[in-house]
């Protein structure tokens, strides 16, 4: 616990800094009269520590980056609650409280090509974030503070690369442009939806080892958003898998990707493409298709695509339960002391 | 895999290079014309492509690997130009051909399958009809043979043929890319040129439809390009594999070869910019540095800039393909076919 946390909500439990209750959202589709409503997040239980570099991974349409924009305050939560530091951002009221949670909890985005302003220089935007939401520095403290971040980054000579424009930096030194902005804000938690699928996987190391870096230098928590595993299990301490608006499993990475539990999981982790590996999925294909979760009725989400479903699948939704110390997994199937082998 | 292709729609007379090669590609360059001058995104290309076999060819974006395929498809629409070389398909040079030409040989003998379905189906018809079309114009005209052939190709990539009816927007991400694949499966072609086919798909649906490729590949023996920026992807499924960077072959070689051990040290570079799923955890650095910009390319090696065994003299003079057993590499440190570190 941070004295910063302490200070926050003055009592000093065991709170982690940021953690999620039952969180749901779920959005109305069709015409006006259609009650239909898809769940894109449903009951997501979460927590994010100190100093920690939390990886949700999952396939597009997972709800992923419906819970980074939930986390953002972007969304308005359909039910559940959002702690962070222990307060609940639902009592969020003044726009004084508003500012300061969008400096704690900042964010970067995916394609680095469509979130910086082509037209202005990287200064400007680095500058006006600083303005507003630092508003006690002067014009002199925030162009040092700019030039700070920027190099904490490793955007060098700083003072160049803040004159330049968007298109003299390339993919890499923009997403690394979209981190030094975030950073600036002195965020305890930086939601990093995607911020490297847009890269070349020459580049991608580079941004991946300055999230490391960031988490031991300047210690911030990262929640890491990816379809790659491989990634997740470079730099994040511990592992939420999604599938179809639910933790399907969560736990310390190397534990999780040792001894998947989740039957997903282990597809997941089959499909990933290793040229170290020898090929483990054979011709029998998945076909790979998550389901859109439209007034789901009780039941695992995963059943359908699951060889090890019983009858208890189709009736009951599997709780996210602890299987391991600190290894939770959404399943019926799953025990503690076997590992689980469906794929 | 039940379906068996119709033999009507094999090529009975596959008429083959000199060499036995269905493809061979000789010393092809491709100039992008700008304001400031060419921009040579293609700089003498050459290989050579046998019945049913699978090259992949990787590189970062901007290395000139969409390019190639599009000269190699003669698909390049201005700026871009062939400025040299040669595209011998079944012994037949396709530069130069008018459109009507290579209409007859499109999707007959050879068919392309782009990078993003949702774009390259027609959001307004449905798939059925995009078969139809397709068909008709390379003379099929009977509709029930046109509906049974629709069908069959769609159930080889494990679609119920009800989606003929179906319109793009209907279908998932990975049964559109499946549609694609199976619109470039209709008169069985023997070269199929594929742009990037799984890059806008989740890893599970990017497996799947690999070996659905690999699978149709066997069965049907036709040859496959394929371009990727992801090399860990063709891993398992290609035979051979081409490292392009900054418009050239940086290494070309036999794809067990190229993992195993890499030459060229921008090769090395690239594979030990995956993060291992399996194995230890070990930091990893990438490759430092951006590709050169290809209006002004540097004097010497392309790489140089970016190479950590750069030598004196690869800033001066550019380095050769070079040949070391099977395996050719763009490399002064492997002239006169030496394998030394």
């Amino acid at each position: 616990m941070s004295e910063a946390a302490a200070r926050y909500n003055g009592s000093a439990a065991a709170e982690p800094l940021l953690r999620t209750e039952g969180l749901s959202k779920h959005f109305k589709i069709g015409n006006a009269l259609s009650r239909r409503s898809l769940h894109a997040v449903d009951e997501v239980s979460l927590q994010i520590g100190e100093r920690e570099i939390v990886a949700l991974a999952g396939e597009s349409g997972s709800g992923k980056s419906t819970i980074a924009r939930l986390l953002a305050k972007l969304y308005t939560p359909t039910d559940g609650e959002i702690y962070f530091q222990g307060k609940p951002l639902s009592a969020i009221r003044s726009r004084a409280d508003m500012l300061r949670y969008r400096s704690e909890v900042s964010m970067v985005f995916q394609d680095p090509f469509a979130s910086i302003n082509p037209v202005f220089r990287m200064s400007h935007g680095i500058l006006r974030g600083l303005k507003l939401h630092r508003g006690e520095l002067s014009a002199q403290q925030r162009l040092q503070e700019a030039l700070r971040v920027f190099e904490a980054v490793g955007l060098t000579p700083a003072a160049e690369v803040l004159q330049r424009f968007p298109h003299e930096l390339s993919g890499g030194q923009r997403q690394r442009v979209g981190f030094a902005q975030a950073l600036a804000l002195r965020p305890k938690l930086i939601l990093a939806d995607e911020p490297v699928s847009m890269l070349d996987v020459s580049i991608r190391i580079g941004l991946l080892n300055l999230m490391a870096q960031l988490r031991d230098t300047e210690g911030v928590s990262i929640l890491y958003i990816t379809h790659d595993i491989a990634s997740a299990r470079y730099v994040a301490d511990r592992l939420i898998v999604m599938y179809a608006g639910q933790i399907a499993e969560a736990g310390p990475v190397e534990e999780v990707l040792a001894n998947p539990r989740h039957p997903y999981t282990q597809l997941l982790l089959s499909a990933v493409p290793d040229p170290r590996a020898p090929l483990t999925i054979s011709a029998e294909t998945d076909k790979g298709e998550p389901p859109r979760v439209i007034d789901p009725t009780p039941g695992c989400r995963f059943r359908w695509r699951c060889p090890l479903a019983i009858d208890e699948c189709q009736r009951v939704t599997p709780p996210l339960r602890q299987l391991l110390p600190g290894h939770d997994a959404a399943c019926h199937v799953a025990r503690a002391d076997a590992p689980t082998r469906a794929f | 895999m039940s379906s068996v292709p119709a033999e009507q729609y094999r090529d009975a007379s596959r008429s083959l290079g000199s060499a036995g090669q269905i493809l061979q590609v000789n010393g092809l360059s491709v100039e992008y014309a700008m304001d400031q001058g060419g921009v040579v995104a293609v700089k003498d290309v050459s290989f050579d492509l046998d019945p049913g076999e699978f090259v992949g060819i990787v590189g970062e974006s901007g290395c000139g690997k969409s390019t190639l395929l599009f000269a190699i498809a003669q698909l390049l629409a201005p700026p871009a130009e062939i400025t040299g070389g040669s595209v011998l398909f079944k012994g037949r040079n396709l530069v130069g051909l008018t459109a009507r030409q290579l209409n007859v040989i499109r999707w007959k003998d050879m068919s392309v399958v782009m990078q993003s379905a949702m774009n390259a189906l027609n959001p307004v018809k449905s798939i059925g009809a995009q078969f139809k079309d397709a068909m008709r114009a390379h003379g099929v005209s009977s509709a029930a043979e046109i509906a049974s052939r629709s069908g069959q190709v769609l159930r080889m990539v494990g679609i119920d043929p009800q989606h003929l009816r179906s319109y793009p927007h209907q279908l998932s991400g990975g049964m559109r890319q499946r549609s694609m694949i199976a619109m470039a499966m209709l008169f069985t072609p023997d070269l199929v040129i594929m742009d990037e086919p799984t890059s806008a798909l989740d890893v599970v649906a990017q497996r799947s439809l690999m070996v659905q490729i690999k699978e149709l590949q066997q069965e049907l023996g036709f040859a496959v390009i394929f371009v990727t920026h992801d090399m860990s992807l063709v891993s398992h499924f290609s035979d051979r594999l081409m490292v392009m960077y900054a418009g050239q072959v940086a290494e070309f070689g036999a794809t067990r070869q190229v993992f195993d051990s890499p030459l060229h040290p921008y090769s090395i570079g690239l594979l030990d910019a995956f993060p291992s799923i399996r194995g230890p955890r070990v930091p990893l650095t990438g490759i430092p540095g951006s590709p050169p910009d290809l209006a002004r390319p540097p004097a010497g090696c392309r790489f140089a800039p970016r190479c950590p065994k750069v030598m004196a003299r690869c800033e001066q003079e550019p380095p050769e393909l070079y040949r070391v057993d099977d395996t050719q590499v763009r490399c002064f440190l492997h002239e006169g076919g030496a394998v030394h570190e």
